[in-house]
């Protein structure tokens, strides 16, 4: 009884990390799907949404759904910007250009907001909204941060799933990614299409930035980088460039840490992780869910 | 007329650059290394302010001028090395003063011995700062006490003051200082009689412990060690008390943050830490102190301030009883310092350039951090 609370516990403690890795998980993938390019700024814009979150709640006193709304306006902006300003220019460039073009506006986003005026490089305490419950199931506890996160997480995914396959847009971001020339010639909007991805990518990666911050309130603006690198796994894992896969990869990276630390220790936490990824590759190297082999 | 204007301008040249040499006191350089941004900023505002206001009071009645420079390390090894360099190379100081924390210190403390300049810190408490593989450093000094003292006081209050018989230690299995008190806590505490039911590490960057404390939890620890920095407490504490743990918490030094309570708030009242001295002291050195640095500051000074100023203090005397203003002068003048009368208590250097000095133990109150008993050793 004792062995089966505790497991069930910490499926719900790994459940609720799991959740926000496989909300910036969306991000990469999506951005993979159509463009090919690791984005390497998308933890930064899940760090960007925090500190958003982070102002609204401190400085003006505003209900919660309008904190959300206002974060996702504001990093699906961003993210907007970020394509329009660093990538588009580079959109027949070779793809390392692309790349290393990445991981400059990931540096920058960081060293940027980090200066004295802006965010600094200080670690602030996020003002939770409400204050924390804790609902005692008898087989196990959890918390209204918890169900929060579980809920917020389901509506975006169900939403997420309803856009790409159920609509016009989806089905071109669908194109796209199957083949973008071919769907040029089909007289789909490419740009369009790739601006309207990184902004659903971004306004998902703003939620994980709240969602996050209210689980865990400390901010800073190098915050995005570890959750950033579990995430970009999570997407691997899931076979990037699937959007179900991602899911299913940040719920996987999310219990493996919660379960390593419990059972193992923290010190071989991320190690496990990495073998994981490792095994998966070995003998599936598309991911869990991947099917198609890539175009050369 | 443009004679004269000549002349006279001549005069004034001599007299502003000729005057000033006689009048003029050698100017010393001393550089401190501190975190001003980062994850453990409060510290080095703290120190930063404490030795400006050091810098200040020995201007008034020194012999020599100082001239400061101050450095931030970002509580970053490599930071901190990287502004040793700076400092002893281009910026050829006396001495330096700092860093804060140990994994910083350990690192500039190499630095500073292997160029031969002395270095006092005023708080990092790891033994690796003075000594390195038991051999001593002897360029290198401190103005507190050591770990292993440190973690032996906290488990030893834990098990008689608070009478708990049961224990978990989580701590920062990169950060040597949480690793030092960690280590010593448990020796102590399973020495004393107590069990240490669980001892369980995480990383620098974690900021989810649910899997672990989830862990500790079905141990029903009574006391909950964590020898880390403010900001991981706080989060951890967090943590802890929604995963419906009861028992109380302990820590060490790092805990001394306003930002503690800040960010920890009802996590982490009711918790006990070792500390190198408390505002409530009643002392004239102490109080005089606490005047004026409220007065400058506006608020009161927590360790970090007391210490660095102790730190400080401690270097500016040994400069001006010693012969010369240089390196090897100061530092033997250090070595013998005995019975100096600090704002965190008398101390002395003992062989190893570590101060002698007693534990003060202080409890998280609603409004801050309240006197609770203090430890000789």
């Amino acid at each position: 009884m004792e062995t089966i609370s505790y497991l069930l516990q910490q499926c719900v403690n790994g459940l609720q990390l799991g959740a926000v890795y496989a909300l910036i998980a969306l991000g990469y993938t999506m951005v993979y799907g159509v463009l090919r390019l690791i984005n390497f700024a998308h933890g930064d814009i899940f760090m960007l949404g925090a500190f958003i979150a982070y102002y609204l709640i401190s400085k003006f006193d505003i209900p919660i759904y309008l904190v959300f709304a206002i974060t996702m306006v504001c990093t699906a902006a961003a993210g907007y910007i970020i394509e329009k300003v660093a990538y588009k220019p580079l959109r027949n460039a070779p793809r390392i250009s692309l790349l290393i073009t990445a991981v400059g506006v990931s540096l920058f986003l960081e060293y940027f907001l980090s200066l004295k005026f802006l965010f600094t490089a200080n670690y602030i305490g996020f003002p939770r909204p409400f204050e924390v419950q804790v609902y005692d199931l008898s087989l196990f506890t959890v918390t209204n941060i918890q169900l929060i996160i579980f809920a917020v997480t389901a509506v975006s995914l169900v939403l997420l799933f309803l856009l790409i396959y159920k609509t016009k847009y989806g089905k071109a971001m669908r194109a796209v990614s199957y083949d973008q020339e071919v769907a040029a010639l089909m007289g789909i909007n490419i740009d369009a299409t790739i601006s309207l991805t990184f902004i659903v990518g971004a306004a998902l990666a703003g939620v994980g930035g709240i969602l996050y911050s209210i689980a865990y309130p400390q901010i800073n603006v190098f915050m995005g980088i570890m959750p950033g690198i579990k995430s970009f796994i999570a997407a691997v894992l899931g076979g990037i460039g699937i959007i179900h896969g991602a899911v299913l990869g940040g719920l996987v990276i999310g219990m493996s840490e919660v379960f390593v630390s419990g059972f193992l220790s923290s010190t071989f936490r991320d190690g496990v992780i990495f073998i994981i990824l490792f095994l998966v590759l070995l003998l599936k190297p598309s991911g869990i869910f991947g099917k198609r082999i890539e175009k050369v | 007329m443009k004679k004269a204007v000549h002349i006279s301008l001549m005069l004034l040249v001599v007299c502003l650059f000729g005057g000033s040499h006689v009048f003029a006191k050698e100017i010393i350089r001393i550089g401190l290394i501190t975190p001003l941004t980062g994850d453990v900023k409060t510290y080095g505002e703290s120190a930063k302010n404490a030795f400006n206001m050091a810098i200040e009071e020995y201007a008034k009645k020194g012999k020599y001028k100082i001239q400061p420079i101050i450095t931030d390390d970002r509580n970053d090894p490599t930071e901190g090395a990287n502004a040793a360099l700076k400092l002893i190379t281009q910026d050829r100081v006396v001495a330096i003063i700092g860093p804060v924390t140990s994994k910083v210190a350990i690192p500039v403390s190499e630095i500073a011995n292997a160029n031969r300049i002395p270095m006092i810190s005023g708080t990092a408490t790891n033994p690796k700062v003075t000594t390195s593989d038991g051999k001593r450093k002897p360029y290198v000094f401190r103005a507190c006490y050591i770990d292993p003292f440190q973690g032996t006081i906290g488990a030893r209050f834990a098990l008689k003051q608070v009478k708990r018989k049961t224990a978990a230690v989580l701590y920062d299995v990169g950060n040597d200082y949480s690793k030092g008190l960690a280590e010593y806590f448990r020796s102590t505490f399973t020495k004393g009689g107590g069990t240490v039911v669980a001892y369980e590490c995480y990383q620098k960057d974690d900021v989810d412990f649910s899997g672990i404390i989830t862990k500790v939890g079905t141990k029903r620890p009574d006391v909950i060690y964590i020898p880390d920095y403010y900001n991981k407490v706080a989060l951890i504490a967090k943590q802890v008390r929604e995963k419906g743990l009861k028992g109380v918490l302990v820590g060490g030094d790092g805990w001394d943050s306003p930002e503690l309570l800040k960010i920890g708030g009802n996590a982490v009242v009711g918790g006990y830490f070792t500390n190198h001295y408390s505002p409530d002291r009643k002392d004239p050195v102490a109080e005089d102190f606490i005047k004026k640095y409220k007065a400058k500051y506006k608020v009161v000074p927590d360790t970090f301030a007391a210490l660095k100023y102790d730190a400080t203090m401690i270097f500016l005397k040994a400069l001006d009883e010693a012969k010369k203003p240089n390196s090897q002068e100061i530092v033997k003048l250090l070595g013998t310092l005995k019975n100096y009368k600090g704002v965190t208590g008398n101390m002395s250097f003992d062989r190893n350039g570590d101060a002698v000095k007693s534990v003060v133990i202080l409890r998280v109150d609603k409004g801050g951090f309240k006197y609770v008993t203090t430890v000789n050793p």
